[in-house]
């Protein structure tokens, strides 16, 4: 039983490009966009993977056309809040950024580039002479 | 036992608290608990040496097969007098000998003789190794000390790592060991060995630990350099108990698993290897400490040697000098801490004459020097000569001329460096330093006299040490010769010879020793183990340099491309069918694909913030409309307002940051890398919705869900699910809503709370002013903004459109149990009325249409549905349990209210007072806050 078609294949698969290719940008707020793209993309594989379409899954005493899958609505259902709620969380993220920084770019961490350099900087600094006497060294602590 | 662990475990947490009022008296009392040790271990000698043994257990958490087993046997006993009484001692030998910083040493002491013990005396695997590691905690701190002296954080650094490294691997042999026996109770291993090749390899990692523990060769570099311990730590750590743990394994497992391939021959390689080279080392010591240090990595080989060689004369004699060595060994440490005590020095070229300024310390040391170095009738004679015994005429063993040999030539380097102990500590002429030093007190020396004389006792009194002794090495059948028997007298055997002979050749070294002819070094193991920590160090700068650049974009380019090269070669890999997936549900998906697709592609395009949000909610409200179309109106219904809802919030924002992004300039290889990234993930996406769907092979749970509903009442089916089969989820996630709102409030509001909005009075509220003030404005706020800006019309509309939204809203939440609808969407209705509000009214207008504080809205939905959830349990039912209720009220008719109704509304005030407090924070915040930080400037600029 395959629940899913091409187009809804394709239509996730161009969301997740799209929603990926803008959180690799360095814009908080595309970020933002592709995060919203990427809720889009996984809202909808959920509902298409998790269960087939069919009529609404709402009791009514005729029709005998199968139902679509309530579990998997439900699910994304719960999942499209909670995105709502993280986009404008980061929405604010973004623009306290901005704010304070006055640009809203993620630029590269330099404490994480100096923690390299430092140290190898330590590492060629020509240590004590570690004097070994009987096992006893007083070396210094490196 | 347990008891006996708690309470060691109890006095040493008390005692920093009774040294302050009983000062060095707090020795005494800490003494007190190894002593009660000793007198309880004693009240069972007669049970476990008829071969007997005492049992404890305490289920900590039986399902998982964690129990904390004790065991007391024969060798347990001899371990526990062992660690407890030597324990007592040096605790008492400490009152004297600790200066400062008592309490903290006193508690260290005594938790560590109760991990001891706990070590001896567990009787699984798991419990074992629990305690093995708190004794290297303990070991580290009382290296350590304070961590004041750089030499003390080293070598307890040093220390830690090699024995925690060892142990790590011993816990993986344990694992094996206990995977192939099927049990973890070392009583069970014990009496049913498992073999096979899982057993070798577990043997090789085993004693890997033990012999890190013990300091054997080439592991023994951190024994040495803990000598910077305080003496007395030295003695009961590294030199009686502690060391002795990785001999007690081998010597616990050795009637297991001494037949098992590698065990003998590295247990016997390893041990008089170590016994030989360590005591070589011994004779070029100056430090007296490091002489008996070396010495002590010495006996641990030897003692490693007969424990793990597996013959019954063998394990005798290792019983034996296990005994003998804790004994002489913790004397003359504490002798020497008596020296440098009282002199200052332990060098032996600066001690001179001590013996004659000492001459009831010397007398005892020499007693003490005399067991080690082997002569009669101490214990360490009797010890010997059974050593001799087991590798000379090593009946059992191959190879033994070879073992025969090197357990001499190692006495011989062992009565060597015993004299020169001596000689080097006692002789000569007293010179300034030992002159002027205080003698020492009768209580000072008390504890050192009776392990001397234990020595003596134990080696005349032979049958009542025979006694403990042999209970242990009756494990083993006797040898071809009959069982060995221990005596300070056989008769002119060989073995007496070899004895007499190690005695003549050690004086005849020590006499033509050092001094007279320079004793060659040996290559040092401390610089192997600088190298290889240096080394570690600059690999882990090499590998944070080259894996943390810093870099968003890297860190997540790495992680799409492991997601595609790791499940997704899995993926193509196990190449599952796709079925037969039709093109398309409907011929309406196309349409609505290609509206998604080129709008996130232009959203990938635009270089306008505000475009790109417009253009993302296209690409949402297309899927909304793909939700309809593929039977889910509750879902496109929430899709669509949520939609709405995001936009407005983004607008909200966006109205204070410039139009266009920051232009950035990316180097065209990046952007490839990126795409190319982004686009394997897609393609992986697409197959994965393909294949997995069509690889479901279990009928949907949710065919029962539309009889359930029914039982509740409801016919909506997503909405019986959201408020009553998985409504813990949805507490969850308003719980998650809510925390977001506090957050987005705590992040716009950038400026102290001493700026505060004009007007804007306590934070969440919005701003007082009421529409029926001044009582002749219908449109409040009038006075906010210019006439230009209004547009009376809207205004108008607005407000008599709102109560009919809010109706609308209040009729989605009711009705959300028959028909698409529900809290949410009911909720986020009324949130869009709200929004409507403020914008076209401004935030007078918010103010006039809610009088309470968004916070309050919130948390009573929050509240109401944890309490709707809570409720079922006052009438004896389970959480989040609904139930259905009839009412008949005049006029109209009958009525059925389900109980998660209250749920739902619940949830429909909290989605109003989340949105109320965003708006409160994105609109009301924001209108008065449009300049960004100073360095906006030049950052725009750049």
């Amino acid at each position: 039983m395959n629940s899913v078609d091409v187009t809804m294949a394709l239509v996730v698969g161009g969301l997740f490009t799209a929603g990926f290719h803008l959180m690799l940008q360095r814009s908080l707020m595309r970020i933002v966009f592709g995060f919203i793209l990427l809720g889009h993309g996984t809202n909808l594989l959920l509902l298409v993977v998790g269960g087939s379409p069919g009529r609404p899954p709402v009791v009514q005493g005729e029709g005998t056309a199968p139902t679509a899958d309530p579990l998997p609505q439900a699910m994304a259902l719960t999942a499209i809040v909670i995105t709502f709620g993280l986009t404008v969380f980061l929405v604010a993220l973004a623009y306290r950024s901005w704010r304070l920084s006055g640009h809203d770019e993620v630029r590269d961490d330099l404490e994480d580039r100096r923690i390299g350099t430092a140290r190898e900087r330590a590492g060629n600094d020509p240590g004590p002479e570690h004097g070994a006497v009987d096992g006893t060294t007083d070396g210094a602590d490196r | 036992m347990l008891f006996l662990l708690a309470a060691h475990a109890g006095v040493a947490a008390a005692i920093p608290w009774w040294q302050r009022r009983l000062g060095r008296a707090v020795w005494i009392v800490a003494a007190l608990v190894p002593l009660a040790t000793v007198a309880w271990a004693g009240t069972w000698t007669a049970e476990v040496l008829d071969g007997g043994d005492h049992r404890e257990s305490l289920s900590w958490a039986p399902a998982l097969g964690l129990t904390i087993d004790l065991r007391l046997d024969a060798l347990s006993l001899l371990m526990l007098w062992i660690v407890a009484g030597v324990g007592a001692l040096v605790l008492l030998y400490c009152r004297y000998y600790v200066e400062r910083d008592a309490g903290r040493q006193a508690a260290l002491l005594l938790a560590f003789a109760g991990t001891m013990a706990g070590l001896v005396l567990a009787d699984n695997l798991f419990v074992l190794y629990v305690f093995w590691e708190l004794t290297t905690v303990a070991s580290f701190l009382l290296i350590q000390q304070r961590g004041e002296r750089e030499e003390e954080r080293r070598a307890a650094r040093q220390a830690l790592l090699v024995t925690t490294a060892g142990g790590l691997v011993m816990l993986l042999g344990f694992i094996m060991l206990g995977q192939a026996a099927g049990t973890y109770r070392v009583s069970e291993i014990l009496a049913d060995p498992p073999r096979g090749g899982t057993v070798s390899a577990a043997v090789v990692l085993v004693l890997i630990g033990a012999f890190a523990k013990s300091g054997q060769m080439p592991l023994h570099g951190w024994l040495p350099a803990a000598m910077v311990a305080p003496t007395p730590v030295s003695a009961y750590l590294h030199a009686a108990a502690m060391v002795k743990a990785g001999v007690y394994l081998v010597a616990r497992l050795a009637p297991a698993l001494a037949e098992v391939p590698p065990w003998r021959p590295m247990v016997l390689a390893v041990g008089l290897t170590t016994m030989v080279l360590a005591a070589w080392r011994a004779l070029r010591a100056t430090d007296l400490k490091l002489l008996l240090a070396y010495g002590t990595i010495s006996e641990l080989g030897m003692l490693t040697a007969l424990l793990g060689a597996g013959t019954r004369t063998a394990a005798l004699a290792g019983t034996v000098m296990l005994l003998a060595h804790a004994a002489f060994k913790a004397a003359l440490f504490l002798t020497v801490g008596i020296l440098d005590h009282r002199t200052g020095t332990r060098d032996i070229r600066e001690l001179s004459g001590a013996g004659r300024r000492m001459p009831v310390l010397c007398a005892v040391a020499v007693l003490a020097a005399a067991s080690m170095a082997g002569l009669p009738p101490l214990l360490g004679f009797v010890g010997k000569e059974a050593a001799l015994e087991a590798f000379w005429k090593g009946t059992d063993i191959g190879g033994n001329e070879l073992l025969g040999v090197a357990l001499v030539i190692g006495s011989v380097l062992t009565v060597a460096y015993a004299a020169r102990f001596v000689t080097g500590a006692f002789g000569g002429r007293p010179n300034a330093a030992v002159d002027g030093a205080e003698r020492p007190e009768p209580g000072f020396v008390a504890p050192v006299a009776v392990l001397s004389a234990a020595g003596l006792v134990l080696g005349v009194g032979h049958a009542a040490t025979a006694a403990v002794t042999t209970a242990y090495a009756d494990v083993y059948p006797p040898g071809p010769h009959g069982p060995y028997e221990l005596s300070l007298w056989h008769g002119f055997t060989p073995v007496l010879g070899l004895s007499a002979l190690t005695l003549l050749l050690g004086a005849l070294v020590h006499a033509v020793g050092p001094g007279r002819w320079a004793v060659p070094r040996l290559p040092d193991v401390q610089r192997a183990f600088d190298r290889a920590t240096a080394g570690l160090d600059r690999l882990a700068t090499v590998v944070t340099r080259h894996t943390q650049v810093g870099s968003l974009p890297v860190y997540l380019t790495v992680l799409l491309v492991t997601l595609v090269a790791v499940p997704g070669v899995a993926l193509a890999a196990a190449a599952p069918s796709p079925g037969s997936p039709p093109l398309w549900w409907s011929p309406v998906e196309p349409f609505l694909a290609v509206v998604i697709l080129g709008a996130a592609a232009a959203v990938v395009a635009t270089r306008y913030r505000l475009t790109g949000v417009l253009l993302a909610g296209a690409a949402g409200y297309g899927v909304a409309a793909v939700f309809v179309v593929r039977g889910a109106p509750d879902l496109a219904l929430t899709q669509f307002l949520v939609e709405t809802m995001t936009l407005a919030m983004v607008v909200f924002v966006l109205r204070r940051m410039p139009p266009r992004f920051s232009p950035g300039r990316v180097r065209r290889r990046a952007r490839l890398v990126r795409a190319a990234a982004a686009g394997a993930v897609g393609v992986l996406v697409t197959c994965f919705a393909l294949v997995a769907s069509a690889a479901r092979t279990a009928p949907a749970i949710s065919t029962e869900y539309a009889r359930q509903a029914a039982e509740t009442g409801a016919k909506n089916v997503v909405n019986a699910i959201i408020v009553d089969f998985r409504a813990l989820d949805t507490v969850g996630e308003i719980a998650v809503l809510l925390v977001t709102a506090v957050g987005v409030m705590s992040l716009v509001r950038v400026r102290g709370a001493e700026e505060r909005i004009p007007g804007g009075g306590a934070p969440g509220t919005f701003p007082t002013a009421h529409w029926d003030e001044p009582a002749r404005t219908w449109l409040p706020g009038a006075g906010e903004r210019p006439g230009g800006e209004r547009s009376v019309l809207l205004e108008v509309a607005t407000r008599l459109l709102f109560p009919s939204i809010l109706l609308l809203s209040l009729f989605l939440l009711f009705s959300g149990h028959y028909r698409p609808g529900g809290g949410f969407s009911g909720g986020l209705v009324a949130g869009l009325a709200f929004v409507l509000r403020y914008l076209v009214g401004g935030r007078a207008d918010l103010g006039a249409a809610v009088r309470v504080p968004a916070g309050a809205v919130a948390g009573s939905g929050l509240m109401l549905a944890a309490g709707v959830g809570l409720a079922p349990l006052a009438f004896g039912g389970v959480p989040l349990e609904s139930a259905l209720v009839t009412v008949r009220p005049p006029l109209l008719g009958t009525v059925e209210i389900a109980t998660n109704l209250f749920f739902d509304v619940g949830v429909y005030l909290l989605v109003v007072g989340v949105v109320l407090k965003l708006l409160s924070g994105v609109g009301v915040s924001l209108e008065h806050d449009g300049t960004p930080a100073d360095g906006e400037r030049e950052g725009s600029h750049r």
